[in-house]
């Protein structure tokens, strides 16, 4: 099973980034073979539908599920069309978070946050 | 002859300079239209009232996928550079909100599964107080961009008539479309620091549009010295001053226009002041 983590940081030490569509990295957790990838977000700086850029860039890696903490409707929609199952991160750390989910101690995130809630610390909104 | 009344902050005085000029030009005979491009809240027709005639709709284009056809390979989505499809293995997601309409995608998709089709995104107005044409443009609630009914507004701007642009408040994508190509730029602002903050974004972006312009300080008071030094300092002309006045809030509040007389002195020497700086351009063409 391929796990999608929202990260601030490029390894599994690293803090959980509570967005999805404008966090800074995606790290990677192949469950199986315990390979890890990173790849950046390039939604992060992305002017417009940076959750669509996110969640199109997690759909190409073939991921099987997500773990983050606020993901907006768009995101949500093409994640959900390709059939790929969302948590909400719990712990801090990536590795926190992996393990938690191993444990089935994460609960699936059913609803999206409300647009644009990425933005909040820049537009203060 | 286009003039647009602009200000960077909201709440100057946009609305009441533009529908009262326009007003007052139409009753002292004048072929005058008012064009509120203010689509995210257009409010001169609170003020001016008009009898609708026409309605129009603004559409935009939108991909439509053909999904027997498509091959789901991505390319559309890659190409987009607005982020506005994605493709995966159950099928492609179209986000409507995002598209900006470009056209790209159905052009590079290999087996021509994409065809544009129109959605409604809001509509123009257009109507007339007494002899005064009024128009406005609405968009939807809920939609992002209004850019694509000021590109149908700015069709109507004729020449025949003296076209009296209501521009949205700001500094940005809209506010250039309504102001560009004008004449002349009414900048109304207010003597406070936030008031002079916004009229120094809204010079400079005026200026880069190379449209002449003068201030009017509306809510004119004793502080008007802070918009006086700014202007001084600039070279800049202030045209006229409506004082800060209760009778004026009042008829505001109501919905009113302001017809006294007093009022239409205002009005008439904003106007002539606009018709001195557009002789002089036109002199110095020659």
């Amino acid at each position: 099973m391929k796990v999608c983590f929202s990260s601030e940081g490029r390894n599994l030490d690293s803090q959980l980034d509570p967005r999805f569509g404008r966090c800074k990295y995606f790290v990677i957790v192949d469950t199986k073979t315990n390979d890890i990838k990173v790849v950046e977000n390039e939604g992060l700086v992305s002017e417009h539908g940076a959750g669509v850029s996110a969640a199109n860039l997690v759909v190409d890696e073939g991921v099987d599920v997500v773990v983050t903490r606020n993901i907006g409707p768009n995101s949500m929609k093409i994640l959900t069309n390709a059939k790929i199952t969302i948590y909400e991160g719990k712990a801090d750390t990536i590795n926190s978070n992996l393990e938690l989910l191993k444990q089935d101690k994460l609960n699936e995130i059913k609803e999206p946050r409300k647009a644009h809630s990425g933005l909040q610390n820049r537009w203060g909104r | 002859m286009k003039i647009s009344v602009l200000s960077g902050k909201g709440g100057t005085g946009k609305t009441t300079v533009a529908t009262n000029l326009s007003y007052y030009l139409s009753k002292k005979g004048e072929k005058v239209q008012y064009l509120d491009f203010d689509v995210e809240e257009p409010n001169g027709f609170i003020f001016l009232k008009p009898k609708i005639e026409n309605t129009f709709e603004v559409k935009v284009k939108v991909p439509q996928i053909d999904e027997s056809s498509c091959t789901q390979c991505g390319l559309c989505a890659k190409k987009c550079n607005f982020n506005a499809l994605s493709v995966t293995k159950n099928g492609v997601l179209v986000f409507e909100k995002i598209c900006h309409s470009c056209g790209l995608c159905s052009l590079v998709c290999p087996v021509n599964a994409i065809t544009e089709v129109e959605r409604e995104i809001g509509k123009i107005e257009i109507g007339y107080t007494d002899n005064l044409k009024v128009v406005r443009g609405v968009l939807n609630i809920g939609e992002p961009m209004g850019i694509p009914i000021l590109k149908d507004l700015k069709k109507l701007i004729t020449p025949d008539y003296i076209n009296i642009i209501d521009s949205p408040p700001g500094s940005s994508c809209s506010v250039v479309h309504s102001v560009e190509g004008s004449d002349y730029g009414i900048l109304v602002t207010e003597p406070t620091k936030f008031g002079l903050h916004d009229l120094e974004i809204a010079v400079n972006v005026i200026r880069q549009l190379g449209v002449p312009f003068g201030v009017v300080i509306n809510k004119s008071d004793e502080n008007d010295y802070i918009i006086e030094e700014f202007c001084k300092k600039q070279g800049i002309d202030i045209i006229e001053r409506i004082p800060f006045d209760r009778s004026i809030a009042q008829k505001y509040s109501k919905g009113e226009l302001l017809d006294d007389k007093i009022f239409m002195e205002v009005f008439e020497n904003i106007f002539s002041k606009i018709m001195e700086v557009s002789n002089n351009e036109a002199d110095s063409c020659n």
